[in-house]
């Protein structure tokens, strides 16, 4: 059995390839079969509209142009081009898209994650990410405007000097004050992440190192 | 088992050129060191672009963000796979003594699958990639890929299915792992795209990840090592036993290690603790696989200075533990904490993929070049460079990125602002550069030197051909 064909096909080849398959790739899927996968549209909110509005106001022709109406479907449509942009580009793969429970996480980014934000389309395929040179993105939504987006997308490093993020000056008509479709939904589609919170917009909770290790009693 | 060394008018035994296409061997190999250096480009702009010195910044087509993920997908299905069909092409027919299904339908699997990586390649380039780590390969050329690795295990089960009796160690591995690979690949690559999204989505592509390191790249580079040790040390492998318990631990507890990817996330708590426990009983089951190899290197230990390929296999086995070792910590939720996200896990990727199945590749093929192109290496000191850069190079790269992981870390657990953390790493990355170019080095004496020995052989047909042995590189191997 441990040496023929069909114990090493069947048995180490299939079986147990199934047992792990049925125990851990089933066994999540049956327990959160309640909880229905959500479509792009159902997925905005007023938060995002707000933002998705705000860049029709901020770039009026770039946005009729590719856009046309900051409509609810229109903004479900930026969402889609939007979340291939963030897969295209890579960007997963340097800025994860979870808080998690420990190591103070939750004081940096916002609310530790939960299986509900990830039970939608966009999430298809899930990216949680395993890297963070750059912030995690979960919260990002409304910590900062659409210009400050714009404007860093073109050229990261005039807003955070030393930030290796590369330029992305194929999301612009030339300039930072024209994004084109992939810039306006990729800054759609930053903006919507974690604007279903609560606690939206979250901005980031520390202090100065100067801060930290001055005496607060003095 | 056929020897080198059995003379091929033996009635009873096929020939040597009855059974392996030597020229596809060579084919696979060239491919393979083709994308070895597409990947290593890729490596280099995302290096130099994290220390601000990409010269072609903001320059679409080459992006860091899309040469990333060509890096690690040109190593998997380019490097690797072609790597492992090149030495399967040698191994099992020699193995089975049997040819494999068809000579044509090899050069179509050879063809088609240059198809499907370069594609993979150009889809990346042009913004298509799927948002799958490690198989970023468009959804268009999924079903292709899927189509290919049944054809290669068909090909491949060919000549395995017409033995008798028992098998040998390398066979287990083989057969297992053509199951394996076409199971994860489907898992991976349609589940998390068409059927379900969220955390369980996040679930199997966890199991993708794993399973591709574990299921589909270690059972094949084990299975070649227990073909390939034992010729070259010219004695059997040490235990028997300890074969079998190596193989069917890695066959129970491997697949359940998907999730140790994923902790902390909401996934369940428990399939979480499962993931972790079994990745520990991995590292159990590595470690008698480790000492039944230097079991069988025990009396030969000389080898590992004049036999070349035993190095590059030995020194891919003191990684291999190494990394094993690693893992066994870096997976405890105490250690999660902090080197999760960080640097620490690239350099334990970049020494298991490059410091030890890369390592083990070039052992094959420092062994089998001479043999395919009939004509000992042009110079034994190239030979010597591309291990010494190439070894020490990515123990480096490993050592340095695995420090400042502990770095990265510890700055991200103090919640000091997040350009701290970039800043700590700038010297690190650095380092970085400089190992990897160490390692760029190592390759290019390794095509410097086969480019040289392929011209020799051509000048030298005759002078070979006329001569009693046709190759008689020592320190290549038997």
């Amino acid at each position: 059995m441990f040496e023929n064909k069909s114990g090493i096909l069947l048995i180490g080849g299939l079986g147990f390839f199934l047992f792990a398959f049925l125990s851990n790739a089933v066994v999540p899927i049956l327990m959160f079969r309640h909880l229905p996968e959500k479509t792009a549209e159902e997925v905005v909110n007023e938060n995002l509209l707000y933002q998705f509005e705000e860049l029709n106001f901020r770039y009026p022709e770039q946005f009729k142009k590719y856009f046309g109406e900051p409509t609810p479907e229109n903004c479900a449509k930026a969402l889609r081009i939007g979340r291939d942009v963030y897969v295209g580009e890579g960007c997963w793969h340097c800025h994860s898209q979870f808080v998690r429970p420990v190591s103070n996480e939750s004081r940096r980014w916002g609310p530790v994650a939960q299986t509900i934000e990830y039970q939608n389309e966009l999430q298809r395929p899930v990216l949680f990410g395993t890297r963070r040179v750059g912030p995690d993105l979960s919260r990002e939504g409304g910590r900062r405007s659409n210009d400050w987006h714009a404007v860093h997308f073109f050229d990261p490093s005039s807003l955070s000097t030393d930030s290796p993020m590369p330029r992305y000056p194929w999301f612009f008509d030339g300039s930072p004050d024209k994004p084109n479709e992939r810039g306006l939904a990729v800054i759609t589609y930053i903006q919507w992440l974690g604007s279903w919170l609560e606690s939206y917009p979250l901005y980031e909770n520390y202090k100065s190192i100067e801060e930290q290790m001055s005496n607060p009693l003095e | 088992m056929i020897d080198m060394t059995v003379p091929p008018d033996v009635p009873d035994l096929p020939r040597h050129d009855q059974l392996v296409e030597e020229r596809l061997v060579m084919w696979y190999f060239l491919a393979a060191l083709g994308y070895l250096f597409v990947s290593l480009l890729g490596g280099l702009i995302m290096a130099l672009q994290l220390v601000h010195w990409n010269p072609h910044d903001g320059m679409e087509f080459l992006s860091p963000g899309r040469w990333r993920m060509i890096h690690t997908n040109a190593i998997a299905y380019g490097f690797i796979t072609n790597s492992f069909l090149g030495a399967l092409h040698w191994a099992i027919p020699r193995l089975t003594l049997r040819p494999v299904l068809s000579r044509a339908l090899s050069y179509f699997i050879f063809v088609a699958w240059q198809v499907v990586v370069l594609s993979t390649a150009i889809g990346i380039l042009c913004g298509q990639a799927q948002g799958v780590e490690w198989g970023e390969t468009p959804v268009w050329i999924d079903p292709l890929a899927q189509v290919g690795l049944l054809l290669v295990a068909i090909n491949f089960m060919a000549p395995i299915v017409h033995t008798r009796g028992p098998l040998y160690v390398s066979l287990w591995y083989f057969m297992a792992a053509f199951v394996w690979t076409f199971l994860t690949y489907a898992m991976g690559n349609f589940m998390p795209q068409y059927f379900v999204s969220g955390t369980s989505a996040g679930a199997i592509t966890g199991l993708f990840i794993h399973d591709l390191v574990g299921l589909f790249v270690t059972p094949l580079a084990w299975g070649l090592m227990y073909y390939f040790v034992p010729i070259l040390l010219k004695k059997p492998i040490w235990s028997h036993g300890l074969s079998l318990v190596g193989f069917w631990g890695l066959a129970f507890f491997y697949p359940l290690n998907g999730i140790h990817h994923f902790l902390y996330t909401p996934i369940p708590m428990f399939l979480q603790y499962g993931a972790i426990v079994s990745t520990i009983a991995v590292e159990l089951v590595v470690t008698t696989v480790i000492i039944n190899f230097f079991g069988t290197i025990w009396g030969s230990g000389r080898a590992l200075v004049t036999n070349l390929p035993i190095r590059w296999f030995y020194t891919g086995m003191v990684f291999y533990f190494l990394t094993c070792l690693q893992c066994s910590m870096q997976v405890t939720l105490t250690f999660q904490k902090v080197i999760h996200f960080s640097d620490w896990v690239v350099g334990h990727a970049h020494l298991v993929m490059f410091g030890v199945f890369g390592l083990w590749f070039f052992g094959m093929m420092t062994y089998l070049f001479p043999r395919l192109l009939r004509h000992n290496w042009y110079s034994r000191e190239l030979c010597e460079w591309h291990y010494w850069l190439s070894a020490v190079g990515i123990f480096v790269m490993a050592a340095d990125l695995i420090l400042l992981g502990l770095f990265q870390g510890f700055y991200w657990v103090s919640l000091q602002p997040w350009d701290a953390s970039i800043t700590v790493s700038q010297p690190f990355w650095i380092v970085r550069v400089f190992a990897g170019l160490a390692v760029i080095a190592g390759q290019i004496c390794f095509v410097v030197n086969l480019w040289k020995t392929w011209r020799l052989s051509r000048n030298d047909q005759e002078h070979v051909l006329a001569s009693t042995g046709p190759y008689n590189p020592s320190w290549t191997g038997a």
